[in-house]
């Protein structure tokens, strides 16, 4: 059976259903919109990047992936524009796990706790 | 994910480039203003007014901004009507297109490769997961939404609705319906 076919994910039809399932999800399509808005790139162009990560083949059947593509998708157009390069955001990325891991329960998680920092 | 995103945002914070002010801003409108309920407003408006529902019919994209829903991709609205001939459906085989202005940001299904090729080979099937099972000579039109063009389908107006409100009439539009993969539901 290939990827296209199969049930399809239905859900509750409700007016009121979820938006998004974690709050990762909300920041990184927010992102999007604010670069779009500043005029970094079209709305075409963004939707030709998403397009080309949601048919990969490891992606999701059911969709349930659907904002780690979009994710890559950002990560790869702040790449090839030279905004954001794969290995600044690694890096980036491991302070603020790093300054998590730091951070007293219940407080809030700031880059400045990160122990590496310099 | 989580520590990427934040990594992003804090690159692209550090640049100039976005404001994490504006983040929240654009979270919160998605999270809590822009639904459905915008669209089941525009539905239920065109069901009571015959000029508004001529307006729309003719320019979509003004006939939804005059009631202050607008898109944030300079994206064109088009409005679909089902008739007792035709049922129309909408999917982006491409990607997710969807008129976020109207219906908030799609359900999961609409994102699934299922969906999004099996609308266009087999749409009465799909339309018959949903639990709905139109009559065999009706037609259905499929619209394959783009970045620029965005597709409202304008459910027909369930029977013995006549002294309903526009606000009585818009609880009985469900997203599903604006879809095409739904109807309006009965009065109560």
């Amino acid at each position: 059976m290939s990827r296209y076919e199969g049930r399809l994910p239905v859900g509750a039809d409700g007016l009121d259903a979820p938006v998004f399932a974690e709050p990762w999800q909300a920041e990184a399509f927010a992102i999007v919109v604010a670069l779009h808005e500043r005029g970094l790139f079209t709305w075409a162009e963004w939707a030709e990047r998403l397009s080309s990560e949601v048919k990969r083949p490891e992606a999701a059947t059911d969709g349930s992936d659907y904002y780690e593509r979009w994710l890559a998708a950002l990560e790869r157009l702040m790449a090839d524009k030279g905004l954001a390069g794969h290995d600044e955001v690694d890096a980036m990325a491991a302070a603020w796990e790093r300054a998590a891991h730091a951070t007293p329960h219940g407080k809030p998680i700031a880059l400045e706790n990160d122990p590496e920092r310099n | 994910m989580a520590a990427r995103v934040r990594a992003l945002e804090t690159i692209l914070t550090k640049k100039g480039l976005i404001d994490p002010a504006a983040i929240d801003v654009i979270v919160d409108t998605y999270e809590t203003k822009v639904g459905p309920r915008n669209g089941a407003a525009v539905v239920a408006k065109a069901w009571s007014d015959r000029d508004y529902a001529d307006w729309l019919k003719r320019d979509a994209t003004a006939a939804i901004a005059s009631l202050g829903f607008t898109g944030r991709q300079g994206e064109h609205m088009q409005a679909v009507f089902n008739t007792d001939d035709t049922h129309n459906l909408v999917v982006c085989t491409l990607c997710s297109c969807y008129p976020w202005s109207v219906l908030g940001l799609p359900p999961v299904w609409y994102k699934a490769p299922p969906y999004r090729s099996r609308a266009v080979i087999d749409p009465r099937g799909v339309i018959e997961e949903f639990g709905v099972t139109l009559p065999a000579d009706k037609k259905i039109r499929v619209w394959d939404s783009t970045a620029e063009l965005r597709y409202l389908v304008v459910p027909q107006r369930p029977e013995g609705t006549d002294g309903l409100s526009e606000a009585q009439l818009a609880d009985l539009v469900t997203r599903d319906s604006m879809i095409g993969t739904g109807l309006a539901k009965g009065a109560a």
